[in-house]
């Protein structure tokens, strides 16, 4: 079960607040199913703007991934300058390329403040924020990334269109 | 819980308030772990089936990850599969697991069925969970479908019942 449950003032949310439909992806820029899932996702988003909220919480496996964490640093240090999403994409769109540098390569390329960038990923000002959704991932019963909720409950099904938008239909339903 | 366990295993895990059975397998060609080797400290112990399969992957992964979340309940982790010691040597090594492997190798399987967590029909462990209190009891189980990562949510909320546990500080002097 989903804890704590999605906060558009919290959680950096696409969609309409009050949706009937909320979905969570728990995420990690480096890893690989997570990319491959994005362009599904995104293609979900689009197709179900007016009744899907979509949240992203961060899971990085720092352990596998050695870039994860500063990665979603970066994020939540591009959302801090209102640009969480176009960080979040290009990310995901470079994930091959996350060294500190091509970070904050990344910040500039999005029109982010790149100094002020810069200096709040020197002293990882977003790594708590970063930690407290990988901790609430692990209260939700996240087991891998990335993880799905469809209104609070864990979806373990396939991660292609039809099988998410079913899983949908019937959560809806 | 208790239901999902029964539909799983058929009833046969090791409860809550059983003494956890003590055992002594090797973690390398050269060492052996006992779990009275913890007394004083909760424990968990992972049954699994196999090195190298990817669902056990995906969990002691992410188990690996959670190492420092343990390490908040002064918790042991431990992995235990039927696979011998070679193979958990290369398995760890190669996925970078700063956990012990232990090797249920001969007698087969031996301490997996003293936990009630051996499929006979496969020959390989169920993947059940028990978390063990510093006293050596059995303070929760679980077991979960063969191909399903169980996740950590319920090991947590385990060690966080246990009437020892003490939460050490904040996270901030663990390193990630």
């Amino acid at each position: 079960m989903l804890t704590p449950p999605v906060s558009s003032t919290r959680d950096h949310v696409l969609g309409p607040p009050s949706a009937p439909i909320v979905m969570v992806e728990y995420g990690d820029f480096e890893c690989p199913f997570c990319a491959e899932a994005e362009p599904v996702l995104k293609t979900l988003r689009r197709s179900l703007q007016n009744i899907l909220l979509f949240a992203f919480r961060h899971f990085p496996l720092a352990e596998a991934h050695p870039h994860a964490l500063h990665a979603a640093e970066a994020a939540e240090a591009a959302g801090a300058q209102g640009k969480f999403w176009q960080m979040h994409d290009y990310l995901f769109a470079h994930q091959v390329a996350l060294e500190d540098s091509d970070l904050v390569e990344g910040a500039a390329a999005i029109g982010c403040d790149v100094d002020r960038f810069i200096r709040e990923m020197a002293e990882a000002r977003y790594a708590a924020r970063v930690r407290e959704d990988f901790r609430s991932g692990i209260r939700s019963g996240v087991n891998g990334t990335p993880s799905l909720f469809i209104n609070g409950l864990r979806y373990d099904g396939p991660r292609d269109l039809e099988s998410l938008l079913a899983a949908i239909e019937q959560v809806a339903a | 819980m208790k239901d999902e366990q029964t539909v799983a295993n058929g009833a046969s895990a090791l409860e809550p308030g059983t003494p956890a059975p003590d055992f002594k397998l090797r973690s390398t060609p050269d060492q052996f772990v006992s779990l009275s080797d913890f007394r004083g400290q909760p424990v968990i112990l992972a049954f699994y089936p196999a090195d190298w399969s990817p669902v056990c992957g995906d969990q002691l992964a992410l188990y690996n990850e959670l190492l420092s979340e343990f390490e908040r309940f002064n918790a042991a982790l431990i992995g235990i599969s039927v696979d011998g010691a070679w193979c958990h040597v290369a398995y760890a090594k190669e996925r970078k697991l700063h956990f012990p492997l232990l090797a249920d190798f001969e007698p087969k399987g031996d301490t997996a069925r003293s936990y009630g967590a051996y499929r006979r029909e496969d020959g390989v462990c169920q993947r059940a969970l028990f978390v063990v209190d510093p006293e050596g009891t059995i303070r929760w189980s679980y077991v979960s479908p063969i191909g399903i990562n169980p996740g950590a949510d319920g090991i947590l909320a385990a060690l966080e019942a246990l009437p020892s546990s003490k939460q050490e500080g904040t996270y901030a002097h663990t390193a990630s």
